[in-house]
This record gives structure tokens, C-alpha cells and sequence, in this order.
């Protein structure tokens, strides 16, 4: 398993946010996160990438067999984890180019900076001498965040919301990104609350409360969450047993 | 030292602030090199007439730019002192012409200083129409033994532009007391942009004064500040919206990590209704999630860092 989340927990400002949740991602997979806001899927992906100096207060956090749970995010980076924030940041005087480039650094990585800006929708010649600041609309950082990933080829990329503020005509775009990515041997963990991406993996995972309240085949986890979760029937409150008869699966 | 292997010297030094050493030997730009005291090269070309003094602590210089000049080439001005003791002092006067167009490249190296002090002043006046950009970039070893006082006080003419860029984020800055004023003229442009990198017990002061005098003038401050180490950075700025319809904005932003201080006072005075002056100030530490974002593609913490200050200052 590449990575394997193990009863993991989190408090943070005395409010529970994780709670007992497990979690496998296996190499090769796209496995996608499903969960309405609030539930925690944002703060798991912090929480696995270790940003803000965030550890679990319990469990254990382990990707290719080794525990992460207290490394550093350059130390996760450099064992081939990333994160594509749902909002990146911006940088002034850094290029698009450079930015690119520093993903080529260290790891696996495809430096064809070019070709993976073009497979994102941004023409090189037009975006590759712009700087990655304010003046880039939110979808297209977020593109420039997913050329990074695909630059970089980790073994894992955390996705967080890549599809979020992007229309439907761009979704596919997007997935054919992550597909490709997925082809070159990078394992995805797609976070979102938009069952059309989340149908692209092999595998899904449902959040409740802190809580992977269900993983399985993507088509049953997404049916599951479009009749119960899109209008919470019991919030904060997770009716497991509910999931469990319907949807037969492992909790 | 003899003329030749003092020429070399400033040469290789101007080459280490960013200047291409080759067009200072070259008949078709205008150039002026002094190392210490002495002038080691005067290069005019037509239109730019320059004449220039050796003093007992450094160099007088006089350049003028006639009316209707239009250079392809900037001029290139190299200053710097070789040895690790040394006082250096220019005092110069700009005379642009009315309807010039000229850019200056003013490269300040001071590679191996341990106690030098360098101190510019400079009376600039552009002319009607005319416009001058003037960017200085310095070099200063790792010791950082350099006081930099640059003084400009500047007057632009009717319709005419001045742009100040000013850059000091190679090397150790020592201490560096930048104080500039002009005065604006109807529809002229007066722009200052300063970037500068301290660190360990590096000092940086900035004083920009701009006075919207013209109607329709209009200025802009720029300063970008990084102060690491012990450093300190104080930056005060001030715009004077005199005349109808003038145009000023005042942009501050320093950032400060480790043990470093950093102040920052901008001053608008508006005596015309209709002028309209602004500012913006921040004061923080390096942003965290852009350092986070650089460590998920592999950066460490200190790289990532880096990566953010240079940006900042570029």
C-alpha cells in the first residue's frame, strides 16, 4: 500500500476534526475523496502533507511503508508526496517558467515544462514569461498548479478541489491531466464534492464527520453520497450503520 | 596599481553588479568609469557632452544631454572603490534636455570593502518632455563594510518623466541612507522604486519626497524591503499633492524574518481638492504558504525562503 492511514485524529482549537479515520491509497490508483464541506477532507490533505506543523495526535500516517506522521513537507516532498492546493498561492516576481522549473528539482521529475503547460490548456508562448501572481484568474493558478504536479511526477499527488471554480467544459481538461499524470505511475487522491470527478477514480472514499465512514467502487460511494450527503440527513452525526446496509462496503 | 590593471579591476567588479564590461571600452555608448577618485575612462557620443573633476575624496562629474536626444544605448556609469579602505564621493549634475530621451545604467561594486563609504550626490533636471530613467544596481562583498548614501534631489519639466530604480540585494549592504526629493512639474512623472535585501546587521533607510507641484503630475513610490539576520529597515515616504488634479501613490512592503526590525512612516499632505494621493504599507514576515507550497515540490525551508525574498526584490 502506498499510503496507509491508520486511526489518525485530530484536534484542533478543542474541536474534534479527524476522528479514528483510516484511509489506504494503493500505487497506481486514482481514489477520490468524497464529503460536503466541513467534514475535513481539506485539513486531511494538510494534515498528510504536515502543513502549518499539523500532526496527528493519533494514528499513524504511513506512505511506502514508512511513518510520516512527524516528517517535514520537504522530507514527504522528497519521498515523492505533494499537494495541489484548491486555492495556490501566488508569487510575485516568480515566472511561471521558474516556477515550473523548481518542480523539476528534486525526484522523478519530467522537465518538459512546455508540454505540461500546454496539457493543462496554457499555451507556453503566452504563460510561460508570466509571473504567477495576482494577476492570473484562480483557474488558471490552479492549472499552473496541476502543470507543477505533473512536472514534478511524485508517486502521490493530493489533489485538493482541482476542478473547483473550473466549468464543465474544462472538466474534462482536468481529468484527462490527471488520467495522464496517472499514466506516468503517479497515484492520485482526488478531493472533491463533484461526483463527475470523483467517477474518474477506481476507487472512492466517503467522509463523515472526521471520518471515512465508507470506501469502495466510486459508482456506489457517489450514488450514496447524491441521496444522503448532498442534503445531510444527520450532520456531525454519521449514520454508519446506514452506509453500511446500503452500501455493503467496509467501514 | 597602474591604469590598465586598475581598469581591469573595476571592470571585473562591474561585472560582478550585473554590467557587461565590454561596452565600456565600446566608442558607441556613452560611458563614464571611476574607481575611487580617479576618472579611468569618459566615453561621449553625440548629443551627451560630459566633463568630470577628480577631487581630493572622489569625482565631480557634469553630463548633459542635449534637446531632442534619443539614445538606443544607455549610458553606462560605473562607480567603485577595489581596495577595503576607502571614501568615495560623486557629486553630479543631469542637465536633460528638453524632449531627450535617455536611460542610465549606474553599476556601484564595491567587492572586497570592509570600511568604505560611498555617497552620491546627485542634482538632476529633465527637461520639458524629456524623459530619464536612471537604474542603479550595487554589488558589495560578504563583509558588508560599505556605508551607501545616495542624495538626489530632482526637478522634471513640463510633460517630462524621471524613473528611479534603485537595487541593492546582492552582497551585505552594510548601511544604506537613500534620500531622494523631486519636484513635478505640470503632467510630468516622477516614479521611485527601491528594493533592497539587509541582512545580519544591516541597516536600511529610505527617504523619498515627491512634490506634485504641476498640474496633473503624478508620482509613485515603490519600496520592497527584505530585512533578515539583525537587520533594520526603516523607510519613510512622502507625497504632496499640490496642484489640481495631481496623482500620487505610496507602496511600502517589508518583510522581516528572524530577529530583523523594520518601520515604516508614509506622509501625505493634500492642499488641492481635486488631487488625490494614496498608500499602502504591510509589515509582515515571509508568506507561509508560499514557503509550504515550494517545500511540497521539494524545497527546503531556507531554498524555499530564498525563493520568495528573490522574487519579492526582482
Amino acid at each position: 500500500m502506498l499510503l496507509n492511514v491508520q486511526d489518525v485524529s485530530l484536534t484542533l482549537d478543542d474541536q474534534s476534526i479527524l476522528d479514528g479515520l483510516n484511509l489506504q491509497v494503493a500505487e497506481g490508483d486514482i481514489h477520490s475523496i468524497l464529503g460536503i464541506n466541513g467534514v475535513g477532507k481539506s485539513t486531511l490533505a494538510a494534515l498528510l502533507m504536515g502543513l502549518g506543523g499539523l500532526r496527528p495526535d493519533r494514528g499513524r500516517i504511513l506512505f511506502a511503508g514508512e511513518d510520516i506522521a512527524t516528517a517535514s513537507i520537504t522530507e514527504r516532498a522528497r519521498r515523492g508526496l505533494t499537494l495541489a492546493w484548491q486555492s495556490p498561492a501566488s508569487f510575485q516576481g516568480l515566472t511561471v517558467r521558474d516556477y515550473l522549473t523548481l518542480s523539476v528539482s528534486h525526484g522523478n521529475a519530467n522537465g518538459n515544462i512546455e508540454q505540461n503547460l500546454r496539457m493543462v490548456g496554457l499555451s507556453p508562448g503566452q504563460y510561460l514569461d508570466r509571473f504567477v501572481d495576482d494577476r492570473l484568474s484562480g483557474g488558471e493558478r490552479r492549472r499552473i498548479e496541476l502543470a507543477a504536479v505533473v512536472t514534478m511526477r511524485p508517486r502521490l499527488a493530493i489533489l485538493d478541489e482541482p476542478d473547483s471554480g473550473i466549468d464543465f467544459l474544462s472538466l474534462d481538461e482536468i481529468t484527462g491531466v490527471i488520467r495522464h499524470m496517472n499514466l506516468q505511475g503517479t497515484a492520485v487522491l482526488l478531493i472533491t464534492h463533484r461526483e463527475e470527478m470523483a467517477l474518474m477514480a477506481n476507487r472512492a472514499s466517503l467522509m463523515c464527520a472526521g471520518m471515512v465512514i465508507a470506501s469502495g467502487e466510486p459508482r456506489e460511494v457517489t450514488a450514496y453520497f447524491r441521496e444522503h450527503c448532498d442534503e445531510c440527513k444527520h450532520p456531525n452525526m454519521p449514520d454508519l450503520n446506514g452506509v453500511a446496509d446500503e452500501l455493503q462496503l467496509g467501514i | 596599481m597602474n591604469y590598465s590593471s586598475e581598469f581591469e579591476a573595476i571592470a571585473q567588479a562591474y561585472e560582478l553588479s550585473g554590467g557587461d564590461a565590454n561596452l565600456l571600452e565600446s566608442d558607441a555608448v556613452a560611458s563614464l568609469v571611476v574607481s575611487g577618485n580617479k576618472v579611468l575612462g569618459c566615453n561621449e557620443i553625440p548629443g551627451v557632452h560630459m566633463r568630470s573633476q577628480e577631487t581630493e575624496r572622489g569625482v565631480r562629474v557634469w553630463l548633459k544631454v542635449d534637446a531632442g536626444t534619443t539614445l538606443e544605448q544607455p549610458i553606462h556609469l560605473c562607480f567603485g572603490v577595489i581596495p577595503q579602505e576607502g571614501f568615495q564621493e560623486i557629486i553630479s549634475e543631469y542637465d536633460i534636455g528638453d524632449g531627450a530621451q535617455v536611460e542610465f545604467l549606474s553599476h556601484c561594486s564595491f567587492p572586497n570593502a570592509i570600511d568604505v563609504t560611498h555617497v552620491m550626490e546627485a542634482n538632476v533636471r529633465v527637461g520639458t518632455a524629456a524623459s530619464m530613467t536612471y537604474s542603479e544596481t550595487h554589488y558589495h562583498g560578504p563583509q558588508g563594510g560599505v556605508i551607501t548614501r545616495p542624495k538626489t534631489r530632482a526637478t522634471v519639466g513640463p510633460g517630462g518623466r524621471f524613473l528611479s530604480h534603485f537595487k541593492m540585494i546582492e552582497g551585505k549592504v552594510g548601511e544604506l541612507d537613500i534620500d531622494f526629493e523631486t519636484e513635478l512639474g505640470p503632467k510630468a512623472v516622477g516614479e521611485f522604486t527601491t528594493k533592497a535585501h539587509g541582512k545580519a546587521d544591516d541597516t536600511v533607510k529610505v527617504r523619498e519626497i515627491l512634490y506634485l507641484r504641476g498640474e496633473e503630475a503624478r508620482g509613485l513610490t515603490k519600496t520592497n524591503v527584505v530585512v533578515t539576520g539583525r537587520a533594520h529597515s526603516d523607510v519613510y515616504t512622502e507625497m504632496h499633492g499640490l496642484a489640481p488634479h495631481t496623482r500620487g501613490h505610496m507602496d511600502c512592503t517589508e518583510v522581516v524574518g528572524d530577529r530583523a526590525t523594520a518601520k515604516n512612516v508614509p506622509v501625505v499632505l493634500v492642499t488641492e481638492r481635486t488631487a488625490k494621493v494614496t498608500h499602502e504599507a504591510a509589515i509582515g514576515s515571509v508568506d507561509h504558504k508560499q514557503v509550504e507550497t515550494l517545500m511540497a515540490r521539494g524545497l527546503s525551508e531556507d531554498e524555499a525562503v530564498d525563493v520568495v525574498v528573490e522574487g519579492l526584490l526582482r
